[in-house]
This record gives structure tokens, sequence and C-alpha cells, in this order.
């Protein structure tokens, strides 16, 4: 791996080298990376920061970071094959070098959840960014109320962290998982994520909520809260749009008045409600 | 040609086939005739269900705008179809986007209007909450089965 | 501007400030004709400024047409702004070489070094821009020192307008006629009577340094009159008005309005608005590589809000319509903008309707917009 750049600071538009450690897969298109830096470094972030990830020469993508944020020395990252990017990263061997950025964008409000109830809703690879907010959660379980994750996915083949999900209900995370169809040796729920939360046991005068998956399911998601009696101001989303700089420079990420690379891409719902129903935003 | 009165324009729709006359009265006084232009926004995802339609002639598409995806079509609704039913109970929200598809007859009916007239008259209410129900049961199981993806491929993603 | 700091400069004695700035080791960027525009370049003299030349300037039309006199800037702004200085169309990143082993061998970034400008005929309404695009880029969590540098060093002798274009508006956009800060000296051009000089105002401590190796004299009363009665002539002729009142505001009530379709029957999408914009900041950042994948470079361009791909994520735009990339893009420059960055992001310079292919003129649109408020919306 080559040396760090010496000389004048060359900003946050050159990568790090970061090597895959190891690697993991998850679902048929999906993989979980562990990078480390070079020499003795390690990027500190906060549960919900995302980085810009590139296999050097195929482009950058936005990547949230999935690993343990009291671990920074390990950088963990879930990464989803969709297109050119994505599948560079998704390919590389293990000792190979990626260029990282980062980390950026406003991460989950762990600390304002002290005392609550919180309710985690992810859909999809939505859980990789609600990862590292759930091993904070966990780690300081005695600080929070109930805890619980509502998990929804297409089938039981495309959920992440499986194995995981055991251990976290061991340390006091509540899980119900979701699928959308299933065959019979599925045990779990089959039915859309939004139904769980009416099923779902938390004190809604003190519950806050997470949310991460697919927009249009979590404006479902949020209805559903809301009729559960969890206000908009009290949910917090992950939002997703075009991004190439990540430093709030290139100007795609806009949505309405913010940008998602520094006004998110955690948002609290309450701010985001009037500008999601605008159509083409 | 003879101008029909709103009763029997919707006496004919299965959402209120063999009511009274004098229900049909009542629950024509809650509602008006209104033309959609084809593209024309019905109602919008998010805001408040202060009236639903009955579709004279002309279909209307359901929608949820998905962002990178454009809308996506859910179901369409034609002649003699009732669209939206979230004026029926809390939070009276729209859950999705609707949209004439050409251009459209509808009656629309005020829902606080008929809501009302269904508390004072619980025999009007359960009337027409049982033949709601059967309309919602009866979309209820085609959506299940339009869920199933019966037309993919077995083992497809 | 004190009455202190008040020089006359002759025309022929003009050539010493340029002497003057290449002596303190500037290069020198100003305007100057080429293809039958008024461009800013690398400039050594009076006699490369566009002298004895004006433009009229029109929704969709722009034209150089020769004076009856030798002013070296009577004109206004053309299609370039100080903009590709500070945000160069084409920046390399970085570049990085893979070895044989396919593993990264080698990482670089540019140099940093460049030469040291100076802008000659900076606008007031271009001061404002470059002081809003300082904001976007500077001002952020994140800066990049590459962008720093860019700015570091840089000597603005901003002109001052003594005519306004056909397409101008900085009155009502409170960014001029008249700069009266933001750079190091300002030139108000003077023809009267026979006589042909520059009444030069010092805007900062290099500023003053430079004087002493430029030919002045002080400014009398009339000098300064007649340079006054210059600017208050700019002020008077603007060829346009933003409408008066909180446009933000406006704005954000007429998502929905239906102008917003009537405008997108007119646009073309052909992002002209936002090339020639001097605060349109937008870039795509993208990795090219030679054929065998070995040496690869990522370069930061510039980009349009008006392209299709501009808003591409899982498969599609969020912007498919033309309807929704204009809105997009006025809604930014005059509404957003200001919850994004603090300030407007429209300075009044009147580019984007000048070189508009169909001439669509923003100010229009937005007293459209006023006129129509509310239309559109479902409970209207």
């Amino acid at each position: 791996m080559p040396a760090p750049p010496e000389g004048p600071d060359p900003g946050p538009m050159v990568p790090v080298p970061f090597a895959v450690e190891s690697k993991r897969q998850e679902t048929a298109d999906t993989w979980t990376l562990e990078l480390s830096p070079a020499g003795d470094g390690e990027m500190p972030f906060a549960p919900g920061q995302f980085t810009m990830l590139s296999a050097f020469g195929t482009g950058e993508v936005p990547i949230s970071i999935s690993g343990d944020p009291d671990r920074p020395g390990a950088l963990v990252h879930t990464v989803r094959d969709v297109g050119l990017a994505t599948a560079a990263i998704c390919r590389a061997r293990c000792g190979e070098v990626l260029g990282v950025r980062g980390p950026f964008g406003r991460p989950w409000p762990v600390a304002e959840l002290v005392g609550s109830d919180v309710v985690v809703i992810a859909g999809g690879i939505g859980l990789a960014p609600l990862r590292p907010a759930i091993l904070s959660l966990l780690a300081r379980r005695e600080r929070y109320g109930h805890l619980l994750l509502l998990y929804g996915g297409r089938s039981p083949e495309q959920l992440l962290y499986m194995d995981e999900l055991q251990q976290w209900r061991a340390r006091g995370l509540e899980v119900a998982v979701s699928v959308d169809s299933a065959g019979p040796e599925w045990l779990g729920h089959v039915g859309v994520v939004p139904r769980l939360v009416a099923r779902a046991s938390f004190h809604a005068g003190r519950a806050s909520a997470l949310v991460c998956g697919p927009e249009v399911m979590m404006r479902f998601a949020v209805a559903a809260l809301g009729q559960a009696g969890v206000p908009a101001e009290r949910v917090h989303a992950s939002m997703e749009r075009n991004m190439q700089c990540g430093i709030a420079h290139c100007g795609h990420c806009q949505l309405g008045p913010t940008l998602v690379c520094r006004d998110g891409p955690v948002y609290r719902w309450s701010e985001l409600e009037r500008w999601l129903r605008i159509r083409e935003l | 040609m003879a101008i029909r009165t709103l009763e029997e324009l919707i006496s004919g729709a299965p959402a209120f086939t063999g009511l009274s006359p004098a229900q049909l009265e009542l629950i024509a006084g809650c509602g008006a005739n209104r033309h959609f232009a084809a593209g024309q926004r019905v109602f919008t995802e998010g805001e408040d269900a202060e009236s639903f339609y009955l579709i004279r002639e002309g279909a209307v598409a359901l929608e949820v705008d998905a962002p990178g995806r454009g809308p996506l079509v859910i179901e369409t609704l034609h002649e003699n179809d009732v669209v939206g039913w979230s004026w029926l109970f809390e939070p009276y929200r729209w859950q999705f986007d609707a949209r004439a598809t050409v251009p459209t007859a509808t009656v629309a009916f005020d829902g606080a209007c008929l809501r009302g007239k269904c508390e004072d008259d619980h025999e009007l209410g359960y009337q027409l909450m049982r033949r709601f129900a059967a309309l919602l049961i009866d979309r209820l199981q085609a959506t299940r089965l339009q869920l199933l993806d019966v037309y993919g491929h077995a083992g497809a993603a | 501007m004190s009455e202190a700091s008040g020089y006359i400069v002759q025309r022929d004695e003009l050539d010493s400030l340029f002497d003057a700035l290449r002596h303190s080791g500037y290069t020198v960027l100003g305007p100057t004709v080429r293809d039958q525009a008024i461009v800013y370049d690398e400039i050594e003299r009076c006699a490369d400024l566009p002298v004895g030349w004006t433009d009229s300037q029109d929704g969709g039309s722009y034209r150089l047409h020769r004076r009856g006199d030798d002013a070296l800037f009577g004109y206004n702004v053309g299609p370039h702004s100080w903009k590709r200085f500070q945000l160069p169309p084409d920046v390399r990143l970085f570049r990085a070489r893979r070895g044989d082993d396919g593993q990264l061998a080698e990482l670089a970034e540019p140099p940093r070094d460049r030469p040291r400008y100076a802008f000659l005929g900076v606008r007031s309404c271009e001061l404002h821009a470059m002081a809003i695009l300082d904001r976007v880029l500077l001002g952020g969590a994140h800066a990049d020192p590459a962008d720093r540098v860019r700015r570091e060093d840089v000597l603005v002798v901003a002109v001052q307008c003594t005519q306004a274009g056909g397409t101008c508006f900085c009155a009502s956009m409170g960014t001029g006629p008249t700069a009266d800060s933001g750079y190091d000296l300002a030139l108000t051009e003077v023809l009267d009577d026979g006589r042909h000089y520059f009444v030069l105002d010092v805007g900062s401590d290099r500023g003053a340094e430079l004087l002493a190796r430029i030919r002045t004299a002080p400014a009398g009363a009339a000098e300064q009159r007649a340079a006054a009665a210059g600017r208050e002539r700019a002020a008077a002729q603007m060829g346009r008005e933003m409408p008066a009142g909180d446009i933000r505001e406006l704005l954000y009530r007429n998502y929905e309005n239906p102008r917003w379709d009537e405008v997108a029957d007119r646009c073309l999408a052909c992002g002209n608005c936002t090339m020639v914009c001097p605060t349109c900041f937008c870039t795509t950042v993208e990795d090219v590589t030679d054929l065998a994948g070995e040496h690869v470079e990522r370069h930061q361009r510039w980009d349009s809000c008006f392209t299709i791909d501009y808003s591409h994520i899982h498969g599609g735009a969020v912007r498919s319509s033309t309807r929704s990339r204009y809105r997009q893009w006025m809604t930014h420059k005059l509404a957003t903008w200001v919850d994004q960055f603090g300030t407007s992001g429209c300075v009044g310079c009147g580019r984007c309707i000048t070189w508009c292919p169909v001439g669509i003129d923003i100010t229009e649109e937005a007293r459209a917009i006023r006129e129509s408020d509310g239309d559109g919306h479902p409970n209207a």
C-alpha cells in the first residue's frame, strides 16, 4: 500500500487508501467488507455517517458505515452490487486497496434517545446504516427503555446479519422480522413492516424511532408510527439522494432546502414531511 | 336528454345497491358532480382526506411516488368504483396519490358530511359499512394475489 | 468610498496599472474580445481590453457593436464569469497508478502552485457572485484546500458600471451597480468633454501599496462628481427588475403553480443558464482510466442540474421532467440557496436571460408566479 501523501493537507477530495482485511457474503448480491487504513490509523465515526468509497478507477459511491462505532480501528461497510462502482467494491479481494473519503453526514441522534424507548425500523439493506446505532444502544443498554427492532425484507434469503440478531436479542433488543413472501420453512412474519408497528409494544409517549429503508417503506412506516402515537418530531430517518462529493460542494444531493450529505442523511421527520410531499422535488 | 338526479346516478353502483330511496337521498345530499381532466391529480398522499369519489365514467390510477422510479401504479379504478377510503377512519389522511388517467366524471362526496349522517342514522351507517366492507375485502383478496407475483420465475430475487 | 482615497488616472497613463501589477508578480486576467464576445483571459495592456466596444443584450441575444468613443469598459458582462477561475471547469483531483500486481502503487494530487492572479474589470454583481461562491466552497465544514489556494492572493481591480445592460437587474437584487467593498482597487471610467480618465478608489492596504507605481493625481471635486454621475446613470438604466418582496416564501408556496408547466414548454433543458451563471457551482466527479486500468484519474467537472442524470438514484432520475428541473434551478437560485448557504444565489447579472436560446427571463417567471400566487395548490 502506498505511503500516505506527505506535505500539505490533501483535503477531503483525495481518498485515503484502506486495505480489505476480510469479507463476508451476506446475500446473493451483498457483501460486508472490513477495511483497515495504512499504519495505525483509524477512522472514528458516529452511527449513521457514511463514506465515499471507491475501487480506484470505477467511480465512487456513498456507503453507510455499518460497523461498531466503539471499534473505530476496523472500518466496516455493507455493500450491495447494483452497478459498476459497487460491483468493483464487492469483487475486491482481501489485501486489495480501496479509496475512502469521510466520514460525512449527520448521525443518528443517539444522545437524544437516552431514557426513551427506541423503535428501530429497517427495510432491506437499510439495516446496515442502523447497525452502528443498534450496537451503540446495546453497549449502553441501561440508559434506554424498551429497545425494539422491526426488520423487513423481500424474502428470507435477502435478510442481513441474521446470525447477529440472536446476539442482539440476548443483549436486550426485542426483534421482529417480516418478509413480503416466503416458503413454509420460514417461521417469522410474512407481511409488510408497517404492520409490525401496530403489533409492537412500546410507550408511545416516551418512544423515539430510527427508520431506514426504501423511501416508500419509510413513509408508510412513519405513518404507522404516527397512528401508534409517536410524533414526527421523534422519528429520525436516513435519506438518500445522488451524492458525488460528500462535502456539500457538488450540489447533487439537494433535497429541497437541504443537502443530504451535510444536513442528513439522518433527518428529523417533522422537518422533512412537507418536502417529501412534493413530487420530483 | 333527461337530466338525471344524483340519486339516480349513484343508485347503480355496488357501493349503494339496494339502499332505500330515502337513504340514497341522504347520501346524495353529501355529493356533487366533479370532473377531472386527463392527468389531473385527484388527491395526494399525506393530505387531508375530505372527500371520496364514485367514478361515473373514466379511470383513476392509485399511485405511490418513489423518487428515482417515478409514480408506481398500484391499481386502476373504473366506472362504478369508489376511490378513497381514508375519509372513513382517523387520521383522515390519504395514503396514496390518485390521478385521473383519462377525462373522468365522478360524484364527489363530502366525507365529514357522510360520517355525520351515519352517526345520526345508524341504520344508514350499518348499511353503508356492510357494502364498503365487501368492497374492501374484495380489494384485499386481489391485492394479496397481486403480491404473490405469480408471473415471476420461481426462485427469482 | 472616502474622499481622501480618490485619485485619477489619465487614459494614456493606465498602462502603468498593468506595469504595477506585473511588477508585483501578478498575471492579469481581464476582459478581451474573442469570438464576437467579451470574455475573460490573460491580458497585458490596455490595448488588449475591448476598447471602443459595447454589447447589446436581450432575452436570447448578445451582440457586440462599435461605440462612438474609445471607452475601455463601455459594456456589461459576457458569457464568462470569474467563476471559471474560482471553480475551474475541469479539475484533476488526483492521479493513481496500479502496479503489475493490480495493487495501488501511487497516489498523487496535482501540484498547488499557480500564478498569482489579478482580476481586472470585476463588476459589482461579480464581486457579490465571488463572495457567494466563496461561502459555498469555503464556508462549510469540509473546505477543500485547493479551493482556498485558488482564492488566496487574488488581487481585485473592480470597474464601476457607468451603464447598465438590457438584461441587468442588479439594482433590484441589492448587488449593484456600484461596488462599495470587496476590491483592492476600483476604477470609474469618465469620458467627458474631450477628457478620458479614471477615478481610482483604494479598497485595501494591498491596493494602497500598488498606488506608488501607478501614475495618479488627486481627484478633484468635479472629477468625483463626473464619476458619480456615471454610476447613477447605470443605476437608472436597468434592463430588468426582480419583483420586490419575499421571493423565497413566494416560491416555497408555489411548487405546484401551473406556471412551471408553461415555462417547461419553452425550456430546452440545455443548461446554458447554469454554465454562464456566476454562482452555479454544481460539479460532477468522474473517474477516468486508461484501457488497461493502470492509470486512474479523478476529475471534478462542471455539471448542470438540467441534465437527466443529475438526480439519478436507484435506476432513475428523481427529476425526470423538464418542469421539475427548471423548477429546481429557479427555486435553488432564489429560495433554497438562502436556507443552504445564508444568501440568495442570484446577483442580477442577467446572463441567464441573455444566453437562454429561447429567452426565458427569471425576473418574468418570478413576476408570473407572484401574479398567480397560490394557483395549482390543491386547496386553492
